[in-house]
């Protein structure tokens, strides 16, 4: 009982970053915004919320600082692509190999040092049941009021809605650095609560496995908190078989989280019907105002 | 004040070639600013980290070495890029080549006349083009994103790469540390003297047969079209799964070519790290290069300056290496920002009146 209690929190914190970054990143390409450089403003989460709880004693400071890094990465994004409409793509790798080059150049000085670990209760975080209000939030915003239909609107037809007046850079610009934040938050995550330590690269492509959960859930919020928990615990069950003493090498199951999302995109990828139904119609495409 | 892009009648020549220039001056200026942070004179950071390392025999040798690998997968790149085809994993691609290259040597140590040479690089080849048509085929079949799907391949074939060296690969003889044996006579590529080995003449080749085929071809052709102009390729009949598998075996293969070269020469074994991340550097050597075959061979050279001037910049000035990654983004930024005046030209207008005059 107390192992399989143990076992549940540890899917938790593993799928609580997963599902945070998702949900940021589910906004920014409901806006239209294709950001691949979640994983670079996740690792700069994890060097900023580090370092700043490392020298301050706080981890509430650290998640603060986590949040800005991530905001700061997603503006230099929204500047390249929305105001000076570079592919989004290219400009996503840029983004994502600036933050591991930046965090490893700050994070120099903190490599090996003990960090701060946010504090728990019955072993859960603060940022658990927060990222279920998150869910909740972006569900209902989303779906549920004005704004969130102007946002889809926004992602589904850059051009109907610049002609009803709605401001599409704006927008798009509140979109990416919620999903910035998100993103940064995220990264804060993994360096205060679910390894309190800074490795180098220590996202260790979780920003990417959250981008293709975003395409999992087909662009919906819950089915996105329903992914972040089933990869949580892929990547999980790795440690679980390994404690069993099955003999597998561990690198085979390290593997795992990486060769189920593999499957996970193959399967939803070919379902017509879940992909292209949901999938925002001005996904990745910049937009220039004819004035 | 706002900025406002105006688009131009026809793309600009001149921004053409002068935007990478303008993006590396940037750079600099940016790179300068870092030093000075650190307490470091700019102008003497900058002379350490770009001009030094040129100045030196030995280390042009080195900067050739380096460029090795970033131009042989750089121009396989470029043309998926060109293509519109985002192949990100040929840092797995370049893993799985060198451990396919590796399985002669390793497998027959005492193998030791040309042909195991031959073999090595055929096997390394191909075993990255396999690798690389993985994402591909996933594409074609099932519409998988190849962005990530790539991407995810680079942690599997790091792993699978430290199983083997820790595991079933691994030297009896080497005292328990994960390597294999090591490499000796005709396991090794040929060098022209020096350290340059033979790869780097693999690397002008595949520039100069890229080159040609993008320039003279049907199916360079066929490449710039579906990457341009998808619909105008669509009606031409060009078949865009043939294409993308197309590029993935292509840029697949150059980076296992380039693993194989790296582990028979620089590294001479196979061992857990086998690579400074190649493979994702060359993105920005792609892109550095204008997607053009001969300038990701400038781009090349640019590009291994940046890791041997972090490793003087380190010896000289006592700070981090890792600033070399640093460089390398900031510099993939401002390329991507400066394409923008190729289409566009850039105004500022002041508050929301000067833009209403504007629109009269």
């Amino acid at each position: 009982m107390d192992q399989s209690l143990a076992v549940l929190l540890t899917i938790i914190t593993a799928a609580t970053p997963l599902l945070i970054a998702a949900m940021g990143e589910l906004v920014v390409e409901r806006s239209g915004v294709l950001n691949l450089g979640v994983e670079g403003m996740m690792v700069m989460g994890a060097v900023a919320g580090f370092a700043v709880a490392f020298l301050t004693g706080s981890t509430l400071l650290g998640v603060v600082a986590a949040i800005f890094a991530g905001i700061a990465m997603s503006a230099l994004f929204g500047l390249l692509t929305l105001t000076l409409v570079a592919n989004q793509v290219a400009a996503g790798l840029a983004l994502t190999l600036l933050g591991l080059g930046l965090s490893g150049l700050i994070g120099e000085p903190f490599v090996g040092q003990p960090g701060v670990k946010m504090p728990t209760l019955f072993g859960i975080d603060a940022l658990v049941p927060f990222s279920f209000l998150l869910t909740a939030g972006v569900a209902y915003v989303l779906f549920k009021t004005k704004i969130g239909l102007v946002i889809r609107a926004v992602g589904n037809s850059h051009n109907s809605a610049h002609a009803l007046g709605y401001r599409v850079i704006a927008l798009r610009y509140l979109s990416v650095m919620f999903g910035g934040a998100c993103a940064g938050l995220a990264g804060g995550y993994l360096s205060l609560a679910y390894t309190p330590q800074w490795i180098e690269n220590m996202t260790a492509g979780r920003g990417w496995i959250a981008l293709a959960l975003v395409v999992f859930a087909s662009w919906r919020p819950l089915r996105t908190l329903v992914g972040a928990y089933l990869f949580g615990a892929v990547s999980i069950l790795g440690f679980v078989v390994q404690s069993m003493g099955l003999g597998i090498p561990s690198q085979f199951l390290s593997a795992l989280p990486y060769i189920v999302t593999i499957i996970a995109l193959v399967i939803i990828s070919g379902n017509k019907r879940l992909t292209q139904a949901n999938t925002p119609a001005c996904l990745a495409q910049s937009f220039v105002p004819d004035r | 004040m706002r900025l406002i892009l105006e688009k131009r009648a026809d793309r600009s020549p001149f921004f053409a070639i002068a935007s990478p220039f303008l993006a590396l001056l940037l750079t600099l200026i940016a790179g300068g600013l870092i030093f000075a942070l650190r307490g470091i004179n700019p102008l003497e950071g900058l002379y350490v980290y770009f001009v030094e390392p040129v100045t030196q025999l030995w280390s042009v040798e080195q900067l050739i070495v380096k460029a090795t690998p970033l131009i042989l997968i750089g121009v396989g790149l470029a043309v998926c890029y060109m293509a519109n085809v985002w192949n990100i994993g040929a840092e797995g691609q370049l893993t799985m080549g060198a451990i396919a290259g590796s399985i002669a040597p390793v497998m027959f140590p005492d193998w030791q006349d040309p042909s195991i040479l031959v073999v090595m690089l055929i096997m390394g080849t191909v075993g990255g083009a396999l690798f690389g048509a993985v994402p591909g085929l996933l594409k074609t079949r099932f519409n998988a994103n190849e962005i990530l799907t790539s991407l995810m391949l680079v942690y599997v074939a790091g792993l699978f790469l430290d199983w083997l060296v820790r595991g079933p690969w691994r030297d009896p003889q080497g005292y328990n540390f994960p390597v294999t044996k090591t490499f000796a006579g005709w396991q090794l590529l040929p060098t022209f003297g020096g350290t340059i080995h033979l790869g780097a003449l693999f690397a002008l080749l595949a520039c100069a047969a890229l080159a040609f085929v993008m320039a003279k071809t049907l199916i360079g052709f066929e490449i710039k079209v579906t990457g341009n102009a998808p619909r105008a390729g669509r009606f031409a009949g060009f078949s865009r799964n043939r294409m993308v598998m197309l590029c993935f075996l292509l840029s697949g293969g150059l980076a296992g070519l380039a693993g194989i070269c790296e582990v028979a020469s620089v590294v001479g074994k196979l061992q857990p790290q086998i690579s400074p991340g190649y493979g994702f550097a060359a993105i920005i050597v792609a892109f550095l290069g204008r997607l053009n075959p001969l300038g990701v061979l400038f781009a090349g050279l640019l590009l291994a300056l940046s890791y041997i001037g972090g490793e003087a910049a380190q010896v000289t000035l006592g700070i981090s290496d890792k600033i070399a990654k640093v460089f390398q983004g900031i510099l993939l930024f401002f390329i991507l920002s400066c394409d923008t005046l190729i289409l566009y030209r850039i105004k500022f207008e002041m508050g929301r009146v000067g833009a209403l005059k504007a629109a009269e």
